[in-house]
């Protein structure tokens, strides 16, 4: 086992790629002199130079652009974009490019590009800095999105992305890099197409994922205290959304909470309801419920931001309802 | 030189032709779907493309046929795409917009003005960084120039020196747009100086005043210097798609570039010169007629994807490089 934080968790998996494929390089504002404006790849440009740690100019469409680009012609790019919000800046690209060249060339054209960016709200950063967009990215087919939620994820989840032949998009949310654990110190390789069980329980599913899961964590202790057992299951990649594993689970527990950062109305907090409505309708013993963003641009006084943002209180009241309403 | 400048002219009189015969098709509803057509601008396809190498590569534009025609690209599969047919350059997923073939390196077809620009700009890094020797040919039009996408891109390439050829066919028009109404700087190549990228600006009605603009630039880029600006002034005969009506435009003023017309203009200097023949011309039509009447054969034999392969090539179906 090895001790250390998500963020360092990140820096040792690009460290990894880069060390293993000289395809590979990460390019983004402020990667490397800054050492990246959440301290993720500092020490990597001492370490692997200017060429393969590439500073870019705050052009945002033209260098996701030219990591997809790059990925058309050879290379294996990591491209950071400092959070999600700067992402919207780059939208062309992601969407008409990246995710469409396959299909629109008729299989022809593959873009193996990974594309990491900070989400989440929770630091008072007011209405820009602190969005979580990646369930509106799940919306698009053509992309993958990932959301390590833990340590050992953030570690390894980096590899298979860049395994993978198409683009992928790696969402690290920002109040987790400070994190530390202790994780193995090898794995053989991670999946990122599952969904994990996280912690077991027969009363209730609540599926969530990125810092969700640690607020669900918290609240499921104390709904242990009173002595309802939740399952918390972590979806750890948006899409493909992995169906099988919150089924299975609602089938044993037959109640699920979604606890998801975003915005509700057609977030994927609705999506994950109409599969489990498509899927497990005659397994639920009360409709399904959600805790999610509330439905403004996020404040930046800390009592507002704490109220619009998903809390083990607001969960645990819930689940509590939940179970206790035919319990 | 008279020999290479009546191959120019052939080259453009296929594109003339082929894109006549689209217009036929999109009346008959073979074609469908936006169709845009490069009758007016073929000097410019011909003259620069032709100057590429096998191993260079190609970003287009939503009107691409002539480059893509240039370039290689089987008119077979050209037409089959257009058809929406299986055999097509992009198995009927693209149409007219998005052509695509791996042999010869054309990496679209990009119908959003100016999101070919970065996609160009990372593939020129990609060749660099992996020590080849390649261009990357990113075409675009006057319409591009005010996209951000070019500003930001012109940015890039000039900073990190990369070989980047950027082609801008200045054909006066965004869609319906007048240079004058979209752009506080007319001068279009005047752009590149502020990216501290090298420029020039070429008639681009001359097949032989681009190919030769387009020589020069090819060598700069392959100097290892970084990108180059070429602005080719052209003009479209048709209108912007099939769904235009022209009104933001007058008759006379097409008239006026038609006494420019690349290949007519051409055609009587080598005629003038002795270079040619109307018997030559005749046989470089029969030709011509010739090669498109098999790429309608073939789109017209061609299968439907099964609609059961409608999700295909949203994800690889390998899975390893």
């Amino acid at each position: 086992m090895k001790t250390m934080t998500y963020r360092e968790a990140v820096r040792e998996a690009i460290r990894d790629a880069l060390r293993k494929d000289e395809r590979v390089f990460l390019m983004g504002e402020d990667v490397g002199r800054y050492g990246g404006c959440f301290a993720v790849s500092k020490g990597l440009l001492e370490e692997f130079g200017p060429e393969r740690i590439r500073d870019t100019p705050l052009s945002e469409s033209a260098f996701v652009g030219a990591g997809i680009g790059a990925a058309l012609n050879g290379m294996h790019p990591i491209v950071e974009i400092m959070t999600v919000n700067f992402s919207l800046l780059a939208l062309d690209q992601i969407i008409n490019n990246a995710a469409t060249l396959l299909h629109m060339s008729g299989g022809q054209f593959n873009v193996p590009l990974v594309i990491r960016m900070a989400t989440g709200g929770g630091k008072q950063l007011a209405a820009q800095h602190s969005h979580s967009l990646e369930g509106w990215y799940a919306h698009i087919p053509g992309i993958k999105v990932l959301t390590p939620a833990t340590i050992e994820d953030a570690r390894w989840m980096l590899a298979s992305a860049l395994a993978d032949l198409d683009p992928v998009l790696i969402f690290e949310n920002q109040t987790l890099y400070n994190m530390e654990g202790a994780i193995p110190a090898e794995v053989a390789s991670v999946d990122i197409d599952h969904a994990r069980v996280r912690r077991a329980g027969d009363d209730i599913s609540i599926i969530t994922y990125g810092v969700g899961l640690w607020k669900s964590f918290e609240a499921a202790e104390k709904l242990a205290a009173e002595g309802i057992e939740a399952e918390v299951i972590d979806l750890r990649t948006l899409r493909p959304l992995d169906n099988e594993t919150f089924l299975a689970s609602i089938a044993k527990t037959h109640r699920v909470l979604i606890v998801d950062e975003g915005w509700r109305s057609g977030g994927i907090s609705a999506e994950i309801s109409a599969r489990v409505m498509e899927g497990a309708f005659y397994d639920l013993d009360t409709p399904v419920e959600r805790v999610c963003g509330a439905e403004v641009p996020m404040p930046y006084a800390k009592h507002l931001e704490l109220v619009a943002l998903p809390q083990p209180e607001t969960i645990v009241a819930t689940a509590r309802k939940m179970v206790r309403k035919n319990g | 030189m008279s020999a290479h400048a009546v191959e120019l002219l052939y080259q453009m009189l296929r594109i003339r032709r082929f894109e006549e015969k689209c217009v036929e098709l999109y009346s008959s509803q073979k074609i469908r779907g936006f169709l845009h057509l490069y009758i007016g601008e073929e000097a410019v396809a011909v003259g620069s493309i032709s100057c590429l190498a096998p191993d260079d590569a190609i970003v287009a534009t939503y009107r691409e046929h002539g480059q893509a025609l240039v370039r290689g690209v089987s008119p077979g599969a050209i037409m089959a795409e257009m058809y929406g047919k299986r055999e097509g350059c992009a198995r009927g997923r693209g149409g007219s917009m998005h052509f695509f073939d791996t042999q010869k390196r054309l990496y679209g077809g990009n119908a959003i003005v100016g999101g070919g620009l970065p996609p160009a700009v990372g593939m020129a890094l990609a060749d660099k960084m992996q020590n080849r020797q390649r261009v990357t040919c990113c075409v675009f039009g006057d319409g591009a120039v005010a996209e951000g996408e070019f500003h930001e891109s012109m940015n890039l390439a000039s900073l990190w020196k990369l070989p980047v050829l950027f082609l801008c066919e200045n054909n006066l028009y965004a869609m319906g747009t007048a240079l004058r109404l979209e752009h506080c700087v007319t001068e279009l190549v005047k752009k590149a100086d502020a990216y501290n990228v090298a420029s020039a600006a070429v008639d681009g009605m001359d097949v032989l005043a681009v190919e030769a603009a387009t020589q020069k630039a090819l060598a700069y880029i392959r100097s290892g210097v970084g990108p180059y600006f070429l602005e080719c002034r052209t003009y479209r005969f048709r209108a912007h798609s099939m769904f235009d009506a022209e009104l933001y435009r007058s008759k006379a003023e097409v008239e006026e570039w038609k006494k420019r017309d690349p290949i007519s203009n051409l055609s009587a200097h080598l005629k003038s010169e002795g270079a040619i023949t109307d018997a030559d011309i005749e046989e470089m039509e029969r030709k011509v007629a010739h090669e498109i009447a098999e790429a309608v054969n073939f789109a017209e034999a061609g299968t439907w994807e099964p609609v059961e392969d409608l999700t295909r090539f949203v994800y690889s179906e390998r899975r390893t490089s």
